[in-house]
């Protein structure tokens, strides 16, 4: 199967072909805004973090910097910083070029004398982008070169009933066509460790399947805090899911059965192809935050009680069974598997439907969070997200 | 009234509502036409009833695994939720595979 996308030098091809405004430091978030709303079809993120940390904290935002700088769907990259962040502008965009060839430029606001000097410097710079990236055409590209994402946010207990199997089922379908899938929330296999451990490709992943679990409780302990005390969360107990456990193995079941042959820390760029964990938190915009710097070029998203989620650079796919939601909530709800509860649609018959749509978004179609160009993002740090 | 419930597996003692139930509704359980149960008490959307009576610290099963111990005798009919039931402590020693 085939689909209309943009080549890169390196790596996978992307879906979209976005010009990306990145700041390196929290402290460049607002020009950084201000640039990109400057430019037509340019993207931004808000970023927190990236001064006054500890050294892991820093390895983690850098991660996530240069992994979204990386993503195929960026086109080319303007970096915006302060000039006394713990990593500076140019720094950072040294180490982006030795993880791509494509365009990457950088400003810093001290270096420059204020914000409005550099906003002007980077409208210029995006603009010249923004240009060039519109003369790349979209060439035919293997779905081999899709690597999905999988995700899910508010859910409730139609979540594991019909939204995450029939998404398990539409990641089985692509990986047998060559595309590569990528599910995370480690948090959310606690309880249900021992049947994910069960798709690994070799021992080795399933005890670090079993390892990233035990571990994570481990994390919390330490702090004196139990994992069982955020998760699941208020609407979740709401939504009729009662422990971390039937929470997890609702969860477990949208990645998928195929075996698993990577077990990826966060942000970390699978090496091949195939189906991959990561080791992210439940906290949904955290996990598809650490998915898209991994490389993800599209994130499909189920829920239960409905989420406006939506990430700048990757679009993210909405999903739901529950038929309250997708009517109360459908602005900003993408597909509908309600039928499948209510015993009309098979399983099957729903991935169907939503591979589908698939094949819509990733030839450009637009999803719902894209559209109102959403862009949430949360960097993971040394005491994690649950 | 006759309310559906869905059973994910045989070896499940809980199964979703997938309407409001209230007191005395019949629960038909869905791909089951014979099996038959009274609600004990009201139900919500979403919520689990038991199948069977379970007595404290007993399991409760879903997806033919174990979501966790019951923290009081729940009786067949009534309502499963985070109230009377808790999570039951991993034992991840017993779960890794010698390499």
């Amino acid at each position: 199967m085939e689909f209309l996308g943009y080549k890169r030098k390196e790596g996978r091809a992307g879906i979209r072909n976005h010009v990306l405004v990145l700041p390196s430091c929290a402290c460049g978030s607002e020009s950084a805004r201000i640039v990109a709303s400057q430019v037509k079809g340019v993207v931004n993120i808000v970023f927190n973090t990236g001064c006054s940390d500890v050294a892991a904290n820093t390895m983690m935002s850098q991660k996530i910097l240069t992994g979204f700088a990386c993503n195929p769907n960026v086109y080319g990259v303007v970096i915006i910083g302060l000039g006394c962040e713990t990593v500076p502008h140019a720094k950072l965009r040294e180490n982006i070029e030795k993880l791509t060839s494509k365009p990457v430029v950088s400003f810093g606001i001290q270096e420059e004398g204020g914000t409005l000097k550099t906003i002007e410097k980077a409208v210029r710079a995006t603009r010249d982008l923004a240009c060039e990236a519109a003369l790349q055409h979209k060439e035919p590209c293997d779905i081999s070169e899709l690597l999905m994402g999988i995700e899910c946010g508010g859910s409730d207990a139609t979540s594991g009933l019909a939204s995450n199997p029939a998404v398990g089922c539409l990641a089985d379908k692509l990986y047998d066509l060559g595309a590569s899938t990528m599910m995370s929330e480690s948090i959310e296999w606690i309880g249900a460790e021992h049947v994910l451990a069960k798709r690994a490709a070799n021992v080795r992943i399933h005890n670090q399947i079993i390892k990233i679990c035990e571990d994570y409780e481990k994390h919390l302990m330490a702090a004196g805090q139990d994992c069982r005390a955020g998760q699941p969360t208020p609407g979740n107990k709401a939504g009729g899911l009662s422990t971390l456990d039937e929470k997890s193995l609702g969860c477990i079941k949208k990645g998928g059965t195929r075996p698993i042959s990577e077990v990826l820390e966060q942000a970390q760029r699978p090496a091949g192809k195939g189906a991959f964990v990561m080791d992210t938190a439940g906290y949904d915009i955290s996990s598809v935050t650490s998915m898209v710097a991994g490389g993800c070029n599209l994130i499909t998203f189920t829920t239960g009680r409905g989420t406006p989620t939506g990430n700048p650079i990757v679009p993210v796919l909405k999903v739901t069974a529950n038929a309250h939601t997708y009517e109360w909530m459908n602005d900003n709800m993408d597909c509908n598997l309600s039928a499948v509860i209510e015993g009309k649609q098979t399983i099957s018959e729903a991935s169907d439907e939503l591979l589908e749509k698939v094949v819509r978004i990733i030839n450009g179609e637009m999803t719902k969070a894209e559209a109102y160009g959403f862009s949430d993002i949360a960097v993971d740090h040394v005491c994690r997200f649950v | 009234m006759r309310k559906t419930a869905i059973l994910l597996a045989s070896t499940d003692n809980c199964a979703t509502c997938t309407e409001n139930v209230s007191t005395r509704d019949r629960i038909f359980l869905a791909d089951q036409p014979d099996y038959d149960l009274i609600a004990a008490e009201d139900i919500p959307m979403w919520h689990k009833i038991a199948l069977t009576d379970i007595n404290k610290g007993e399991y409760v099963r879903k997806y033919g695994e174990v979501i966790g111990e019951a923290l009081e005798d729940i009786e067949k009919g009534s309502l499963i939720n985070h109230e009377n039931i808790q999570s039951v402590k991993r034992d991840y020693s017993a779960e890794y595979i010698e390499e």
